[in-house]
C-alpha cells in the first residue's frame, strides 16, 4: 500500500479552508448532487429575476399567425394555441411558481414555528387544542387541504400563497414541537433559567435557534411540494388566475386538446416543474446531510 | 482583576454578617407514590467569601436544596412548603416570580454538573456570557461582550478575545466548565451555587476547576455553596461542611473537625468509603481494609422509617434509634449532629 498522503487526506476532509469561496468549493466537491440541485434552483431564480432581459417576447401577447408554431425558429420553445411564446411564458411562469412556493414555504414556516414552539415549550391546554386541530388537518392530504383553502379564498396570487402555506403548517408545527419537547429538557434551558431569563426569552433565544437546522431541511423539502401543489391548483383552475402564466395552468390548458398535435405545449411546462422539484429535492438532501451533527462539519 | 461593579454593588450583609441565611427550608414533592419530603427543615448560613459544602449520597436532597435556593424546583410536582431563604435583607421565598428572575444570575448564580449540555450548542460563548449582563445590568451588546472577554480571562481561558466567538463544541470539557463559571459570575453575585461542578470532568481538570473557584472566591468575595458527593473535593476546598441524609441535615462542622472526629455514623461511613492511596506507601494491609462501603441504600423518601432514617444501615443502631429521631444538637463546640450514639463512633482511622 502506498504511503498515506496526509496533506491530500486533510484537504479532502476540509482542513485548510479559508474564506467563504474555498468553503463553498469544498461543499460542492463533497456534495456534488446538492450542488447540481442548487445550480438548477439558481438558474430558475435567475430566469425569474431577469425574465425581461432573457426574452424579448411578452408572455401575454397573442399572435394568431404564430399559433401552435413549432419549437425552433423565432419561437425557441414554440408557441401555444394563442400564439404566445412558450419560452417567455415559462420564464415568466418561473416568477409565479417561485413566488408562490417560496412565499408559501416562508409563511408556512412562520406559522408552523409559532404553533410548534408554543405547543412544545408551554404545553398545557394550548398544546392540547393545537395538536388536535393539527390532527384534523393532517387527516387531509396536502393537495386536498390546499384545494379546500384555495376554493374558500378564491383564485388570486396572494390567496394561492396563503392557501398553500396553511396546508404546510401542520407538518412544520409537528416537527418543531417534537424538537422543542426534547430541547426544553436539556440542561442549558435550566441554566438559562438560573441566569434569570424569562420563559419567553428562553423560548426565543435558547430553544428556537436549536430548531433551525431541522426547519431548514424541512423547508427545502416543502419548497418542492409547494410548487407541485401550485401547479395542481392551477391545473384545476384554482390557482393564480388568467392571464398570468403559471406552469400548472399551461399544462391544463393544453393537455386535453394538444398533447398529440402540439406536444411541446405539454412537455416544456412539465419539464420546468420536474426540474425545479428535482432541484429542491437534491438541495434538501444535501442540506440535511450537511446539518446532520453526526457527520461533523 | 475584579469586575468594576464590585465596589458599587457590595453585598449588603444582614446584621450578623451573613450573606445567606436559610432557615427551616422544606421542599416537598407531591407524587403518585405519596408525599416526598426531599428537603426537611434544613437551616444554614453563609458568610461572605466562605465555602460551604453540602455532601451526601444521591437522593439525599442536596440538589433539591440548591434548586430550592434558586426557586427552580419544578412545580408540579415539587413545591417549597416552608422556611425562609434570606439573601441579605431579601427573603427569596416571598418574592414574586419577576422579582425572583431579577435575583437569579444577578445576586445568586448557579453552575451545573454537565458542562457539555449546560451551554447552548448554537450560541457563541461570548453571547451566552453577555446574556445575563444585558439582562441584569442593562449593558449594551458591545459592553457586555467586552465584559465577557474579561470574565473569560479571569477564569483562566487563554486567548479570551478569540474564545468568545467560538461555540461550545469547540471547547474542551474543562474549558466549558470555566466558561460556565464565567457565565455564572458575570454579574458578580453574592452567592454561587456549584452543583457537582467537577463530577463530569477528569481528575486533573477537576483540580484546576476547583482552583479557579477558590481563586474567584478570594478575589471577588463570592460565597460558595458546593454541592458534591466527593469528600476529597470537600477536604480541599470547603470551610464548613453540611452532611445530608434523607432530606435532613445530620451533621455540620468545620471541615477539619468533620474529617478528624465525625459525630454521625453516616459521615464516618462516607469518609471510610473514600479510596485512599495507602498502597503507595507500602501499607498493603491497610489498603485492603480501608475501603468500606455503607451497606444498603438511601431509603425511599416517601417511606421513611419512624426513627433515625439511617438506622437500617447503621452498625450502632439500637432500639432508641429505631423508635425516635435523634435530636440535632451541638456535640462539640461548633460541631452539630443528629445521632443518639455520637460517643461510640470510632475516631479517624488515620490517628
Amino acid at each position: 500500500m502506498a504511503a498515506l498522503d496526509h496533506a491530500a487526506e486533510l484537504n479532502k476532509a476540509g482542513a485548510n479552508i479559508t474564506g467563504a469561496g474555498s468553503a463553498a468549493l469544498h461543499l460542492i466537491r463533497r456534495y456534488p448532487l446538492g450542488a447540481v440541485g442548487a445550480l438548477i434552483i439558481l438558474i430558475f431564480v435567475g430566469l425569474a429575476l431577469f425574465a425581461g432581459v432573457i426574452t424579448s417576447f411578452d408572455p401575454l401577447t397573442t399572435n394568431s399567425r404564430a399559433a401552435l408554431a413549432r419549437p425552433g425558429g423565432a419561437h425557441l420553445l414554440g408557441a401555444d394555441f394563442m400564439g404566445r411564446d412558450m419560452f417567455a411564458r415559462i420564464v415568466y411562469g418561473a416568477r409565479i411558481s417561485l413566488m408562490v412556493s417560496i412565499g408559501a414555504t416562508v409563511l408556512g414556516c412562520l406559522g408552523g414555528v409559532l404553533i410548534g414552539l408554543l405547543s412544545g415549550f408551554y404545553g398545557g391546554w394550548f398544546d392540547l387544542i393545537a395538536q388536535r386541530l393539527i390532527d384534523i388537518l393532517q387527516a387531509l392530504p396536502l393537495l386536498v387541504m390546499a384545494l379546500v383553502m384555495a376554493a374558500a379564498l378564491g383564485p388570486s396570487l396572494p390567496n394561492t400563497i396563503i392557501a398553500i402555506s396553511i396546508a404546510l403548517i401542520p407538518n412544520i408545527a409537528r416537527v418543531i414541537r417534537s424538537n422543542t419537547l426534547s430541547l426544553r429538557e436539556l440542561p442549558f434551558v435550566e441554566a438559562a433559567r438560573a441566569v434569570g431569563m424569562s420563559e419567553i426569552r428562553i423560548a426565543i433565544t435558547q430553544v428556537l435557534p436549536n430548531t433551525l437546522a431541522p426547519l431548514i431541511v424541512l423547508a427545502t423539502a416543502q419548497l418542492g411540494s409547494a410548487i407541485l401543489v401550485e401547479s395542481s391548483l392551477a391545473f384545476l383552475g384554482l390557482g393564480v388566475p388568467e392571464p398570468h402564466p403559471s406552469w400548472g395552468r399551461m399544462l391544463s390548458e393544453s393537455a386535453a386538446d394538444y398533447v398529440r398535435t402540439a406536444p411541446w405545449l405539454v412537455i416544456f411546462p412539465g419539464l420546468a416543474i420536474s426540474a425545479v422539484v428535482f432541484g429542491t429535492n437534491l438541495l434538501g438532501d444535501a442540506i440535511r446531510d450537511i446539518l446532520d451533527p453526526r457527520q461533523g462539519s | 482583576m475584579a469586575p468594576d461593579s464590585a465596589a458599587t454593588r457590595a453585598p449588603a450583609p444582614s446584621a450578623n454578617g451573613h450573606v445567606l441565611e436559610v432557615e427551616n427550608l422544606q421542599t416537598c414533592f407531591f407524587t403518585r407514590a405519596g408525599l416526598v419530603k426531599a428537603v426537611d427543615g434544613v437551616s444554614f448560613c453563609l458568610s461572605r467569601g466562605e465555602t460551604l459544602a453540602i455532601v451526601g449520597e444521591s437522593g439525599c436532597g442536596k440538589s433539591v436544596t440548591s434548586l430550592s435556593l434558586m426557586r427552580l424546583v419544578a412545580d408540579p410536582p415539587g413545591r417549597i412548603v416552608g422556611g425562609s431563604v434570606r439573601l441579605g435583607e431579601t427573603d427569596l421565598l416571598r418574592l414574586d416570580e419577576e422579582a425572583m428572575r431579577a435575583v437569579r444570575g444577578n445576586r445568586i448564580a448557579m453552575i451545573f454538573q454537565e458542562p457539555m449540555t449546560s451551554l447552548n450548542p448554537v450560541m457563541t460563548i461570548g453571547r451566552q456570557i453577555s446574556e445575563s449582563l444585558i439582562l441584569h445590568q442593562r449593558l449594551s451588546r458591545a459592553a457586555a461582550l467586552e465584559r465577557a472577554i474579561a470574565m473569560l480571562s479571569l477564569v483562566g481561558i487563554p486567548e479570551p478575545a478569540q474564545r468568545v466567538k467560538e461555540y461550545p463544541h469547540q471547547l474542551s470539557g474543562g474549558m466549558r466548565q470555566r466558561a460556565m463559571i464565567a457565565m455564572a459570575l458575570a454579574c458578580n453575585p453574592e452567592v454561587l451555587i456549584a452543583d457537582e461542578p467537577t463530577s463530569a470532568l477528569d481528575v486533573t481538570i477537576q483540580a484546576q476547576i476547583l482552583e479557579v473557584i477558590a481563586k474567584l472566591r478570594r478575589e471577588l468575595g463570592t460565597a460558595v455553596i458546593l454541592i458534591t458527593h466527593d469528600l476529597g473535593v470537600v477536604a480541599e476546598t470547603a470551610d464548613r461542611v453540611i452532611v445530608m441524609y434523607a432530606g435532613r441535615k445530620v451533621e455540620e462542622a468545620a471541615t477539619l473537625d468533620l474529617f478528624v472526629r465525625p459525630m454521625h455514623p453516616y459521615t464516618r461511613g462516607l469518609i471510610n468509603s473514600i479510596p485512599r492511596l495507602a498502597l503507595m506507601r507500602g501499607e498493603r494491609q491497610a489498603a485492603a481494609v480501608s475501603l468500606q462501603e455503607i451497606p444498603g441504600m438511601v431509603p425511599a423518601l416517601s417511606n421513611l422509617p419512624v426513627g433515625c432514617a439511617f438506622a437500617p444501615r447503621c452498625a450502632l443502631a439500637s432500639d432508641t434509634c429505631r423508635a425516635q429521631y435523634p435530636p440535632y444538637e451541638e456535640k462539640q463546640p461548633g460541631q452539630w449532629a443528629a445521632c443518639w450514639h455520637s460517643d461510640q463512633i470510632e475516631r479517624s482511622a488515620h490517628d
